[in-house]
């Protein structure tokens, strides 16, 4: 099946099965690596991309869903050289161990600064629920409170 | 000739008595038709894969033993879940058959109104024939939306768990769930005392 949309504000196009999940498409057909495979269940977080600027988990979404969508992956975060709120907390507060996983919570954590500018601690334990095997997650807190203040600053 | 009378009337009177067993007798039988329509109904909207979306708190369950959803996953102000965790954050429109995420149209939790957990069948029917709790709506809209919404009907092609093992279905056919739905709104939806 071919099936067109935009990629970090590129139009693509693949032709593959339509059930393929989109995370391997973006991976493998479309050669983007920053987004991980974890679990295949959409039980950890690790594929989080946005579609239409909602946080979805890529290893349970079928290609064919996002035939005329707007796919946002960790690549396309940034805005050319300047470096997303979220992407400069994660580097202020050097969040990361191994690291594999970050791309999936700053994905979720993107979609949530744009609902919600200022996330509470309970905000922040309710939306971002991805797993993190090196235990990052006090870090993780302190980059996205960062993450909003710069994100207020900035607009 | 009075005795022609007579006849004439015994036999009237036999014809009102017949015709009057006759009603009695059907309306017995579309009242038991009805009744086991109730049951039928109520023995899919009891199954788990209906009550799991219908939780009398805000957080979803899931799963054969109907347990709290994983990951504190949240109602939200609509039933789509929260701002960075929507239902749609990992289910779609369909059941996905790689990860084992269930999926359907529209997927979200029932409000909060149309709660069933921990209640008895006939409290249940009460709440979705109620239209101060079921948002309004009217038998012919229950009725519409119980045998023809995408998400009702789900819970007939419930797909694979996380496991890769089929979940489990309702105890009757959706076919004979539709069926029994219309039978008892038809007859005027009596929910039976327990």
């Amino acid at each position: 099946m071919k099936v067109d949309f935009k990629l970090n504000q590129k139009e693509v196009n693949v032709d593959v099965d339509e059930n393929t999940p989109l995370l391997w498409v973006i991976r493998d057909v479309l050669d983007m690596k920053g987004t991980k495979f974890g679990c295949g269940k959409a039980a950890c977080g690790a594929c989080t991309v946005h579609v239409d600027g909602e946080a979805v988990r890529s290893c349970s979404f079928a290609v064919k869903f996002a035939s005329g969508k707007s796919i946002r992956t960790i690549e396309g975060l940034s805005n050319g050289e300047d470096l997303h709120p979220v992407q400069q907390a994660w580097k202020e507060e050097i969040v990361p161990q191994c690291g594999y996983c970050q791309p999936g919570f700053m994905m979720a954590t993107a979609a949530l600064l744009d609902k919600i500018p200022n996330p509470t601690d309970e905000d922040i334990d309710k939306n971002i629920v991805n797993i993190c095997r090196c235990g990052t997650y006090y870090r993780m807190r302190k980059a996205i409170h960062r993450a909003a203040e710069l994100k207020n600053e900035a607009s | 000739m009075k005795f022609r009378s007579i006849l004439l009337m015994i036999t009237l009177l036999t014809v009102v008595m017949v015709s009057y067993n006759f009603n009695e007798v059907a309306e017995v039988q579309l009242e038991e038709q009805s009744m086991e329509a109730f049951g039928t109904m109520m023995e899919v909207v009891m199954h788990k894969r209906c009550m799991n979306c219908h939780p009398k708190g805000d957080q979803p369950r899931q799963g054969e033993d109907s347990h709290l959803h994983y990951f504190g996953v949240q109602r939200g102000e609509d039933g789509h879940g929260i701002a960075a965790l929507k239902c749609e954050t990992c289910h779609q429109k369909e059941n996905n058959l790689n990860s084992g995420v269930p999926g359907a149209p529209h997927w979200h939790l029932a409000p909060r109104s149309m709660a069933w957990e921990g209640l008895s069948r006939t409290e249940v029917a009460s709440v979705f024939m109620n239209p101060e709790t079921n948002g309004g709506k009217s038998p012919e809209e229950i009725e519409k939306h119980m045998t023809e919404d995408d998400l009702v009907l789900w819970a007939f092609e419930p797909g694979i768990g996380l496991d890769g093992v089929p979940r489990e279905k309702p105890p009757v056919s959706k076919e004979e769930f539709i069926e029994a739905v219309k039978i008892w709104i038809a007859n005027g939806a009596k929910i039976p005392s327990e």
